[in-house]
């Protein structure tokens, strides 16, 4: 590379290539709006990596096309080019900077993690903060039987490892102000409030409060992902998964399930409501009002298929699932 | 040394009957232990799978212009979507890259007569035509596994069974020649140079092929560990993933990705062999920083075995994997780095020829710069949490997979084709073809990142309309793709047939294979070549032209 212009041009190339990656950066417009605590934490670092990487592509790919106009085969000229072999200081060079960007970027990632709350799945409960209780329990564990216990049975989360993301550290020693099991179905998601006793197959949370979701899965693997929240996690059969959050931007926006769980897969789409305080709380008025959903809960639905089980709450979501499958097909 | 003793006599081969002068065109439908014959036969059946694949893709990407599941039903969406990817992966870029520039290319550019174990290779290679055979079959008995060529249980296990079994014993077949395969190379390099190589003259190629095999051989007993477990569990009654019996799904995809990141390093090593050979011949250049690119592929090699949990960042995985794998999976980044570098350094100062082989090389480098950066996003597991299982996988890995292999795979083709036939491509031909193929894929996977980003779920056959027109972009994309295929294809059949002869060395490039006639005589050489030169020594008889240390005079250049 020592060929590279006089210094000034290094200079002015350099400095072009720092603001074009800086404003790249800001001004990308790649991602949807943040509507969780965690969006703006994962969208800073995204923003990290994009300038960084827009950098690296510009010079890269600058390196690349300056080569192949600059020392392209002169006409009738059938000679080899320079024997150059290496350059030690050079190769030492490229391989040191991508070498700390990428440590830089490592530890940043776990800062990021841990103010996400990727440190403390399954740490509340009234068991205390569980952040210790990690590493040494292997994953192999067989957790309890799901169905067996019944959906919402709290102790599956208080004996084993729970995925994905708890409290922050700010308030891991609190209770989460609305908490949520979330089951995955071939092909919906339904919701229960274990406090009120409503069932929806559409998620409604009031804004600015920490809500913690339960994720578990019915039949086969699911993935429960917000986009505007950043957040996602699997839901595993026989194995508990946790979303702990705080919305901040109220609206309605989609869920949607990341993980190929069959024929109807794209169809598996319902919306979270994040609500006012005032509209929550009406809207649970409403819900609780309307109707005892409890008694289906309790039904011993590992007997039932999953039609079955649908029909039996159907009548309780806002949305039949069925519906929601059936949509990606009929409507044209 | 023992060379003289393991080069295979002339009378050892076909069961001590000799050989004939040529191989007859029927030859290559037999059991041949030749390694070109067999290296052939491993291109020819990937570049046929490869249209099987493509069709595939071309149906998926005309479902997907519109939002509604209106062309496909969803069972056959998701058919085709599990078996693109699987045959893709292990009929197309697997076999193309490893089995046929392996094969074809190691013995002559190590000065072999052929393979160390040439009945093992020609084995390895017919377990893949049935292994295609039996996917193929798979779609009539049952509508093809539909379950992902991850195929996780317990989907895997309660949807279309028959297909999937079926999909299970033909991947443990291509495994199988997978192994055998690597056993194959590692014994051949190690012990079959001419005696004159040592290992730092060794071409590039082969050092890759050292890492692929390394790899192929530790990862790929773990994915048919897996293949076997998940068929029980279908067929015979075990639970070794059933959570409702007392199994654990997790450990499943612990089981796959464990082989399953390491394939795509042995889809890429081969392919960045390729590339350190056909730079320094198009760019009339010495590749930069020989040692580096060698250690790099051992380095991809190691590292590459400590990645896998990123594919299970959302799963059933504990904060400190989360945290140890983000780490382990950026730290690829810097391997990676330096070969790019490197070979960007090599294209500095040289004089570049604009071959059809060196465009696909330089759109590949380019290409993969873009896969590399944004593989470097995906490894922070804070950021994939958001983009994991969406569109911007997909674009990812297709930048790398597609921008990638299979640019390398192309490369390839147009290098040593005048080796493998003793026939010019058409040049013409190759850059409409080029020109095709990079407009495609950059229209076809660049938007993909958007879509991911914005919400698209990967492995839909039915999505938000919101998402429609960067669907269609990519659909026109994908359709581009398909056409370009189209002047290659003639441009190989016409060229074997009626095109213009290569003789021995018509790029004038410096590796042993160019020593001797297109296509080669079927022990290689009449008599085992001698080193008298490095693989890469372009410019050297005017070495007193520069001065100390590599540094070139500025009057040099014209």
């Amino acid at each position: 590379m020592k060929q590279i212009p006089a210094p000034f041009w290094t200079l002015i190339l350099g400095i072009a290539v720092t603001l074009i990656s800086l404003w790249v950066g800001q001004n990308h417009n790649l991602l949807p709006v943040q509507a969780s605590e965690q969006a703006p934490l994962v969208d800073d670092l995204f923003n990290v990596m994009m300038t960084i990487g827009t950098a690296l592509f510009i010079v890269v790919q600058g390196a690349i096309v300056y080569s192949l106009i600059r020392f392209r085969q002169p006409k009738g000229d059938d000679t080899d080019g320079l024997p150059i072999e290496g350059n030690l200081p050079l190769e030492a060079f490229w391989t040191a900077i991508p070498a700390v960007i990428v440590v830089g970027l490592g530890l940043y990632s776990v800062v990021v993690f841990q103010e996400m709350g990727g440190f403390s799945p399954g740490g509340h409960h009234g068991h205390g903060a569980m952040v210790a209780m990690a590493p040494q329990q292997s994953v192999i564990d067989v957790a309890p039987l799901l169905l067996a216990q019944g959906l919402d049975d709290d102790t599956v989360f208080g004996k084993t490892q729970v995925y994905g993301f708890g409290a922050s550290p700010l308030v891991q020693m609190n209770q989460p102000d609305v908490t949520v099991n979330v089951t995955g179905m071939q092909f919906a998601w339904i919701f229960r409030y274990p406090d009120t006793g409503i069932t929806d197959g559409e998620l409604h949370i009031p804004v600015d409060k920490d809500v913690q979701l339960k994720i578990e899965a019915q039949d086969v693997i699911h993935s429960f992902w917000v986009p505007q929240f950043r957040l996602k996690q699997d839901a595993l059969p026989g194995e508990p998964g946790e979303l702990r959050f705080v919305a901040t931007r109220e609206g309605t926006y989609p869920v949607v399930c990341a993980e190929l769980c069959g024929s109807y897969h794209g169809a598996m789409r319902t919306q979270v409501i994040v609500h006012s305080p005032e509209d929550y709380a009406d809207w649970v008025a409403s819900r609780v009002a309307e109707a005892t959903p409890t008694t289906t809960v309790a039904q011993p639905i590992e007997k039932a298929t999953d039609a079955e089980y649908l029909a039996e709450i159907a009548p309780d979501l806002a949305r039949s699932p069925v519906q929601i499958a059936q949509t990606g097909l009929v409507n044209h | 040394m023992a060379q003289a003793d393991v080069s295979i006599k002339p009378t050892e081969l076909q069961g001590g009957h000799g050989h004939p002068d040529k191989w007859k065109w029927y030859d290559y439908f037999t059991f041949n232990v030749d390694h070109k014959v067999i290296g052939i036969q491993y291109l020819v059946t990937s570049f046929l799978f490869y249209l099987v694949g493509g069709f595939m893709a071309v149906l998926m990407r005309t479902e997907l212009a519109t939002p509604n599941s209106d062309f496909l039903s969803p069972e056959l969406y998701n058919a085709f979507l599990t078996n693109h990817g699987t045959i893709m992966i292990f009929l197309w870029i697997v076999p193309a890259a490893i089995g046929g520039f392996g094969n074809y290319l190691i013995p002559l550019m190590i000065g072999a007569r052929d393979m160390a174990f040439p009945k093992l290779n020609a084995i390895a290679f017919w377990l893949n035509p049935p292994a295609g055979a039996v996917l193929a079959a798979s779609f009539f008995l049952g509508g093809g596994a539909q379950s992902g060529w991850t195929s996780y249980p317990p989907l895997s296990e309660i949807t279309a069974n028959l297909p999937q079994t079926l999909w299970c014993v033909a991947l443990i077949m291509v495994g199988t020649s997978s192994i055998l395969g690597s056993v194959n190379f590692l014994v051949t390099i190690w012990k079959m140079r001419v005696p004159s190589m040592a290992w730092d003259q060794m071409p590039l190629f082969c050092w890759a092929m050292v890492a692929t095999s390394v790899l192929a051989l530790f990862a790929t007993p773990v994915l048919a560990a897996a293949m076997v477990l998940l068929l029980f569990d279908i067929n015979f009654g075990t639970s070794f993933f059933k959570p409702d019996a007392g199994g654990n799904v997790v450990v499943y995809q612990h089981l796959f990705w464990f082989y399953s990141h390491p394939a795509v390093y042995l889809m890429i090593l081969p392919i960045f062999g390729i590339m350190s050979e056909v730079i320094p011949v198009h760019a009339r250049k010495p590749i930069f920083g020989y040692k580096a690119i060698a250690y790099s592929s051992l380095t991809i090699c190691l590292v590459g075995l400590f990645v896998w949990v990123h594919h299970m960042f959302t799963s059933g995985t504990a904060p400190w994997m989360r945290i140890f794998f983000t780490i382990s999976t950026l730290i690829v980044a810097v391997p990676t780095g330096i070969k790019i570098f490197s070979w960007v350094a090599t294209l500095w100062g040289g004089k570049i020829r604009y071959t059809t082989a060196m465009l696909f090389a330089v759109g590949l480098l380019s290409m993969f710069v873009f896969g590399g950066l944004s593989g470097v996003t995906l490894g922070a597991a804070p950021f994939d949490i958001h983009v994991h299982d969406t569109y911007y996988v997909v674009g990812h890995f297709h930048y790398v997979l597609y921008g990638g292999s299979v640019f390398g795979i192309y490369s390839g083709i147009y290098h040593w084709f005048p080796k493998i036939t003793g026939r010019m491509l058409n040049e013409t031909l190759g850059k409409v073809h080029f020109v095709l193929t990079f407009i495609g894929t950059i229209l076809t996977f660049t938007p993909m990142h958007n879509l991911g980003m914005q919400g698209m779920p990967r492995r839909v056959a039915m999505y938000d309309p919101q998402f429609a027109h960067l669907n269609q972009l990519v659909t026109v994309g994908a359709y581009i793709l398909a056409v370009s295929v189209i002047p290659f294809y003639f441009n190989v059949i016409w060229s074997w047939m009626k095109g213009k002869e290569a003789g021995p060395n018509p790029w004038n490039a410096m590796t042993m294979e160019w020593t001797t006639d297109s296509p080669p005589i079927i022990e290689n050489w009449e008599v085992l070549p001698v080193l008298t030169h490095g693989p890469y020594a372009y410019g050297m008889e005017r070495a007193d032209e520069v001065g100390p240390a590599g540094e070139p005079l500025p009057t040099s250049r014209p």
